[in-house]
């Protein structure tokens, strides 16, 4: 079960537009007239955000279709925790590019902005998925039991969003962060382009990690069931034969 | 399906009183909580009193995970999960009494907290309405949620820590709507408040529903 050709291209494909990608932010597009260099931020930064949502959305996904009785398969679940690590990665990288970004633009490493706050809450909820991922027991309790955990989660993003906005307008205006910022007219032509390149490269960088994680999730469930098999038949084998 | 909830409800306040864990350990906890507060936050700058809301609800959180750890305690010995699972109650009924058991507890354990939060901290009530409706709904959020999530942790090895990690951050709007609703009451403008409790009832609706349909697999899967 090696990576296929189509994995390959899609891996060369993603290492290939994020050349592109790097060369378009680093170079080709102009420093901003207030942020100066540090708007390069976004090139990364709204393509990593799009890849966290994306992957929470695959999670939420296949925990649906592992708990729906016509499309339960074992596959949904380590679809929904490929997906989850790589969110949970992305929204790290998310958190700390933001941190960084913010420390140059407003001169703080972090704010209580909403949009902020929702992220460190997504971000927390679901290292707790991964935690409950890790504990071990029976195959199919496993799998509902992380089904539903995600499920949980899930819905409660919205409320959580909800009131930290509520939260956060009461006491000060909208942040920077919001999407007037990037679908602002006045956003330069090469600059908008350069943010789009950056979701499709990080969109193909997703389905790469997403395909080879899932993979090596397969093969860890194999490896756990036939190990097992392998095991029993050689104590056997030592047994019928009499050897030590 | 009410009945089978009651009955369970019934059960589980039997056993809580008879083994007094909730009266003799659960509610010194939360006072304790309290008088670390005030040692961490200084009293004489009002510090205390402007926080109380905040402060109020935090001590709730940690009460609410001790009651769920030992509302699920309850059921892992002496075989009593199979037991439940063969009584032929409802999942559903389970959930709902569980729940109902524990929010039972967190109310008695709210009144407590709040007469300390009035003695300790100095801090008159205000808006009686206002905070009735946010303790009601926001004990039913956690409840329901707790619920949820104990019988997902129950069982595992790793249960007590892994049960923290998992709840807190789910109610974390739990916390602030009801920190912002209490607020509102006690500052007087009980007006700011309702948004807020609207936001718990919302809360507390989706968990019951998500509770009472994701129990029955859930009880299913232990081993």
């Amino acid at each position: 079960m090696s990576s296929g050709i189509g994995t390959r291209v899609l891996g060369v494909a993603a290492v290939a537009s994020l050349a592109v990608l790097a060369v378009m932010a680093l170079v080709i597009t102009p420093a901003d007239v207030n942020q100066l260099d540090a708007v390069r931020l976004i090139y990364i930064h709204v393509p990593m955000a799009t890849v966290m949502y994306v992957a929470f959305g695959v999670t939420a996904l296949g925990s649906i279709l592992y708990l729906l009785p016509r499309t339960r398969a074992r596959k949904w679940d380590l679809l929904a925790g490929a997906a989850a690590e790589i969110g949970v990665v992305f929204t790290g990288l998310v958190l700390v590019s933001g941190s960084i970004w913010g420390r140059t633009t407003w001169g703080v490493w972090w704010t209580w902005d909403a949009r902020l706050t929702t992220t460190a809450v997504l971000f927390v909820l679901f290292l707790g998925y991964l935690a409950l991922r890790r504990v071990g027991g029976d195959v199919d309790a496993r799998a509902k039991r992380n089904s539903i955990a995600a499920l949980a989660a899930c819905i409660d993003l919205p409320i959580v969003h909800k009131s930290v906005e509520w939260w956060r307008t009461l006491h000060q205006k909208s942040s920077l962060l919001d999407e007037q910022t990037f679908l602002h007219p006045h956003i330069h032509g090469s600059m908008y382009w350069t943010v789009m390149l950056g979701i499709g490269a990080f969109l193909l960088l997703f389905a790469w990690l997403l395909i080879n994680r899932y993979r090596l999730a397969k093969l860890e469930d194999r490896m756990e069931d036939e190990g097992l098999e392998r095991a029993i038949a050689e104590r056997r084998a030592e047994a019928l034969t009499g050897s030590p | 399906m009410l009945r089978d909830a009651v009955v369970m409800a019934g059960k589980d306040l039997r056993i809580e009183l008879r083994s007094r864990v909730a009266t003799n350990q659960v509610a010194p906890f939360a006072l304790l909580v309290l008088i670390l507060f005030a040692f961490a936050l200084d009293p004489d700058r009002g510090v205390l009193a402007r926080a109380a809301a905040g402060l109020f609800w935090v001590a709730v959180l940690f009460c609410a995970l001790l009651a769920i750890q030992r509302a699920f305690a309850v059921e892992a010995t002496d075989g009593a999960r199979d037991n439940l699972r063969l009584s032929g109650l409802d999942p559903a009924a389970i959930f709902l009494g569980k729940a109902s058991a524990i929010a039972a507890e967190l109310a008695v354990l709210e009144v407590i907290l709040g007469a300390g939060v009035v003695i300790l901290y100095n801090r008159s009530l205000h808006g009686p309405v206002l905070l009735v409706v946010t303790c009601v709904l926001a004990t039913a959020g956690l409840a329901a949620a707790g619920t949820l999530y104990g019988a997902l942790a129950a069982g595992l090895r790793v249960r007590e820590t892994l049960l923290p990690l998992l709840l807190l951050p789910v109610v974390a709007p739990v916390l602030l709507a009801a920190t912002r609703a209490s607020e509102a009451a006690l500052g007087g403008s009980p007006g700011d408040g309702w948004p807020w409790v609207r936001l718990l009832g919302v809360f507390a609706v989706i968990y019951i529903a998500f509770g009472v349909v994701a129990f029955g697999p859930l009880l299913e899967e232990s081993s």
